[in-house]
Order: structure tokens, then C-alpha cells, then sequence
């Protein structure tokens, strides 16, 4: 289980403190799939990468399986289970697909069978992707599926996403969709997934809204999609009649 | 051949031999000919006017490999040699130099080389060169190779050097010359560290009409080292020619680089790029959220990128 416990993150802001996260507390169960959705710098990145230790928080305490880790580096937490795919990842020149998979794998000896596997549940075919390097020759959306392979590969416990249907395409998305549903009902891992996607958001046991570095609201898809829908524009009682038929 | 631990070493390290070669060869040892094969297609020869090596390659010569590495064992030892290939029409070899230097004295050791290559039309040469350093003493361990290449018509090389470590100071200058539909692609790779120099001057000319040029540059100045890069790309000629060159520099080390591209003719197309920089920080968070220490993550990314 991962536990959050009155999380806070604050930055430097002129002569002030600016809270990033703001006394965040929450408990994920083991293998459920949780969505954190909510408007763009509301904290969502920051409370997921402080769980992966990519973000130290000023103050809080993080708990995974009942062990404190908040003073944890980030490899130690990976070699906890704990895994994270980036929302834009980085590239590497001469570091090639088979290379980042092994590395992800752990295991030095990873098979094309196994490299496919995971290729193929992100829409690629490992025959085209397998020895080409992680570098400016890939597109955003390779580089993308590419690191949620990564995850795929890593087999954590605790698989953190950011975006991860950003830059990909319909299609692929689909396919994408698909591979976060085998695995929230394999059950063998607990899932967080940052996205602003019905079709993510509705595979969800529990969604979370966050704004303003607090947990706005949490409940099941059913519950919260309305809520979301009534927050966009049809929603807005600033905006004329006019300016919503536009 | 090959009678010492040390010997054995440096010959895996730099051309990746672990016992007698297959096919042509030509060992030199300590300036002294320590073992050398020829085969129907391909002699080998000792020069008599200098020292260095001849080798012929017959006309039609497919699927053969040349080893001809150079080790050093002896501090203090320093030595030029000149070795002449002639590469025959319709040729498709490979050929595997390459030199280490085990200097345990105090004295500096040096191997100053300068390979000609004349290549015939249609044929296809590939070239390793690796160079490696090795062993406590105080003295230098110093290479100097110069490579020269002509490809006739329809000839092509692809040359692959690699300086792994530990050589003191280099100063590498490389020159082709395409003829007509002749292909030149040049991967260099070169590591630095400590208070190591490396020095690379290279220039190929693109004579021939359709003749292509691609050089990729890859390098990692650590410590206090020091590199220079000067890949020049001339086209005199409807040709394509591209020149990358891509440094990480670490520490306190200084790289420079200035590729250059000329075009004496309004149909020579020629491209060049450079990047410096130190390895990204997002880089290493990835490789960390991967379970790899900092200090792995960082080994990882060197690796590839000198691969």
C-alpha cells in the first residue's frame, strides 16, 4: 500500500514560500488503478514524482508497504518496485531500444521474445524499433511508447504514468488503453496514471482531482466526470451566452 | 606469438583476438615482427627501405579478413612505421589494425603509423582501428596515427576508430580523396581522461562526381583532458558529404571543435553539425528510475554513446 502523509511541497517565491502541494494525505490499495486528473500546474507531476523521489517534499512522510522511504533516493525507491514513465522522456544517442528494455528488465539476457512482448502492448514492432538508438530519429510518440514499455519491462509494484497517452495517436492510444486494462485486471500491480482521458479516467477505481497542490475531490469515474465536465467551459458562469455557442 | 598475459590483453582489447587470427595477419610486436600469415589473395611484405609492412589484395578478394595490430611493451621504445595497403578491383575485405601500449616504466612510448590505402573501383573496404593504453609507470603513452585513403571509382571504406583509453596524447590526421560514385563513412570514437590531449585533424575531399562523405564523431572528455576536432568536408563535385560531431564533456576538461565544409561546385551538397555538452540531467533520472545508481547511469550513457 502507499501512503501519503500531509505531503507538502513549497518553493522559493520573491520573499515568500509558494506551496506547490499543499498538506496532501492519501492511501493507494494495493493493485488498484487511481487517475490523478485536474487542471494543468495543479500539482499533479509534482505529487507524482515526489512519490517516485524525482521531487523531495518539505514536508510529509511517504510510506510504501508500510516502510518510510520519504528520505529515499530514487534508485532505491526503483529497486522497491516503485517505477515511473516520464511525460516527456528523455533521449538517449547510442542508447538503443534493446539496451533500455534489458536495462528496465533487469535482466541482462532479456530475449527478442520478451522485448517484443512489451513493444507490441505500446504498438510497436520490435522488429523495427529493437536495435534503433533512443535518440532525434524517433518521434515524440515512438520515444513515448518506448517509455511506457520501459514500465512494462520494469514489472514494479507501483507503476506511476504521466500523460501517457500525450503525442500518441488515436490508434495507438486504443492499443494503449487496452494494455492498462490487462494489467489493472492481472492485479498485479498497484497503477497511478496522470491523464485528462475519459477513456483512462473511466478504467479507474478511484479518480482524484487535483488543483491548487490539494486533492479537490475523489470518488469513483461515475461520481467525477460529471464534476469535471460541469468545470469546462459550459460550465463557467464568467462566460456570455454568446462566447459558449462560439 | 602472443607468448605473454600482457600481449594477449592488449591484442582482445584492440582487435579483439584471442588466439591466432584467421587468415592474413602481420603481429608487430615491440618494433619486431612477432608472427605473419599471407593467404592466396592477400600478401604481406616487409617494407626495405623503411619500416612498415606492404599488403596486396587481389583483384576479386570477397569475405577475407587482414589483422595487422601493434603492441608495445617496452617503456621507452618509440617508432614509425609506414604501412601501404593496395586494395585490387572488386574487392570486399576487412581490415583489423589497431595498437597498445603497456608502459610500466618511466619513459614515454610512442607509435607514430601512417597507413595509405589505395582502393580499386568497386571495391569494398572496412577498417577498425583501435587504440588503447595501459599499465603504471610514469611514462607517456603516445600514438600518432596518420590514415590516408584513395577511392577509385565506385570504391567505398568504412573506417571505425576507437581510441578506448588511456593514451596519453594523439594527434590523429586522416585524409580521403573519392573518385566517382566512391563512399567514405568515418565513425570516430575517443575517450580522454586525466590530463590526456587528443588532437583530431581530418579532411576528405569529394572529388567525384555522385561521390558520398559521412563523418560521425562521437567523443567524452573527462578530468582535465583536453580535445580538438577539425572534420573538413570538401566537395569538388556533384556529391553529398555530412559531418556530425557530438562531445559530452565532464569535469574540468575542454573540448574544441570546428568542422568545416567546403563546396567548390554548385551541385556539392554538404552538411554539418556540432554539439558540446555535459551529459542531461534527465538523462540520469531516467536511468535512476530504472534502479541504476547515478554512478552506473552514468557508465550506461558513456557506453552507448561511445559504442
Amino acid at each position: 500500500m502507499l501512503e501519503l502523509k500531509h505531503l507538502s511541497y513549497a518553493v522559493q517565491e520573491g520573499d515568500g514560500q509558494l506551496g506547490i502541494l499543499n498538506d496532501i494525505s492519501l492511501s493507494v490499495a494495493d493493485g488498484s488503478l487511481v487517475v490523478f486528473t485536474g487542471p494543468n500546474g495543479g500539482g499533479k507531476t509534482t505529487l507524482a514524482k515526489s512519490i517516485m523521489g524525482l521531487v523531495q517534499p518539505t514536508a510529509g512522510e511517504i510510506f510504501w508497504n508500510g516502510e518510510n522511504i520519504t528520505h529515499l533516493g530514487i534508485t532505491d525507491r526503483a529497486r522497491l518496485g516503485i517505477s515511473y514513465g516520464f511525460q516527456q522522456p528523455p533521449r538517449f544517442k547510442g542508447l538503443t531500444v534493446r539496451k533500455l528494455l534489458t536495462l528496465a528488465s533487469g535482466d541482462e539476457r532479456l530475449s527478442k521474445d520478451r522485448c517484443c512482448q512489451y513493444l507490441t502492448r505500446v504498438g510497436l514492432c520490435a522488429n523495427d524499433y529493437l536495435d534503433r538508438e533512443v535518440d532525434a530519429s524517433l518521434s515524440g510518440g515512438e520515444v513515448k511508447r518506448i517509455e511506457i514499455a520501459t514500465i512494462l519491462a520494469r514489472q514494479g509494484k507501483l507503476m506511476i504514468f504521466d500523460e501517457p497517452e500525450a503525442g500518441i495517436d488515436l490508434w495507438s492510444f486504443a492499443r494503449l488503453t487496452e494494455t492498462f486494462e490487462q494489467l489493472h485486471a492481472a492485479g498485479g500491480a498497484t497503477m497511478i496514471i496522470i491523464s485528462h482521458q475519459e477513456r483512462i479516467i473511466s478504467l479507474a477505481d478511484e479518480v482524484i482531482v487535483v488543483g491548487e497542490g490539494r486533492l479537490r475531490h475523489r470518488g469513483a469515474p461515475a461520481e467525477i466526470l460529471p464534476q469535471i465536465l460541469s468545470d469546462t467551459l459550459g460550465g463557467c458562469p464568467v462566460l456570455t451566452k454568446e462566447a459558449k455557442a462560439l | 606469438m602472443m607468448d605473454t598475459a600482457i600481449d594477449r590483453e592488449l591484442l582482445e582489447k584492440i582487435a579483439d583476438l584471442l588466439g591466432k587470427p584467421v587468415g592474413a595477419f602481420n603481429i608487430r610486436k615491440d618494433s619486431g615482427c612477432d608472427g605473419r600469415q599471407s593467404t592466396e589473395h592477400i600478401q604481406i611484405t616487409s617494407k626495405e627501405d623503411k619500416p612498415g609492412i606492404d599488403i596486396r589484395i587481389q583483384p576479386g578478394t570477397v569475405g577475407e579478413t587482414c589483422h595487422i595490430p601493434v603492441i608495445i611493451t617496452k617503456s621507452g621504445l618509440s617508432e614509425m612505421v609506414y604501412n601501404d595497403f593496395y586494395v585490387g578491383e572488386n574487392c570486399d575485405v576487412d581490415i583489423v589494425a589497431g595498437c597498445g601500449i603497456h608502459n610500466c616504466g618511466d619513459q614515454e612510448s610512442r607509435h607514430d603509423g601512417v597507413h595509405t590505402f589505395y582502393i580499386g573501383k568497386h571495391s569494398h573496404v572496412r577498417y577498425t582501428e583501435k587504440h588503447y593504453g595501459e599499465g603504471t609507470g610514469t611514462g607517456g603513452r603516445v600514438m600518432n596515427p596518420q590514415t590516408v585513403v584513395y577511392l577509385e571509382e565506385g570504391a567505398t571504406i568504412q573506417m571505425e576508430t576507437v581510441q578506448i583509453r588511456g593514451i596519453d596524447s594523439t594527434k590523429r590526421d586522416t585524409k580521403i580523396v573519392c573518385g566517382p560514385g566512391a563512399e567514405a563513412i568515418i565513425t570516430e570514437r575517443l575517450l580522454t581522461h586525466g590530463d590526456q590531449t587528443a588532437e583530431s585533424d581530418m579532411e576528405i575531399i569529394l572529388d567525384g562526381e555522385d561521390s558520398k562523405g559521412r563523418v560521425i564523431s562521437r567523443s567524452v572528455a573527462q578530468d582535465e583532458s583536453s580535445q580538438v576536432f577539425y572534420p573538413r568536408m570538401v566537395g569538388n563535385a556533384k556529391c553529398f558529404g555530412h559531418v556530425q560531431c557530438d562531445s559530452i564533456i565532464m569535469g574540468g576538461a575542454k573540448i574544441k571543435s570546428i568542422p568545416a565544409i567546403t563546396a567548390n561546385c554548385m551541385e556539392a551538397q554538404l552538411i554539418h553539425e556540432a554539439a558540446i555538452g555535459k551529459i542531461a540531467g534527465d538523462q540520469l533520472l531516467k536511468l535512476e528510475t530504472l534502479g541504476l545508481t547515478e554512478e552506473e547511469a552514468e557508465d550506461c550513457i558513456l557506453q552507448g554513446f561511445l559504442a
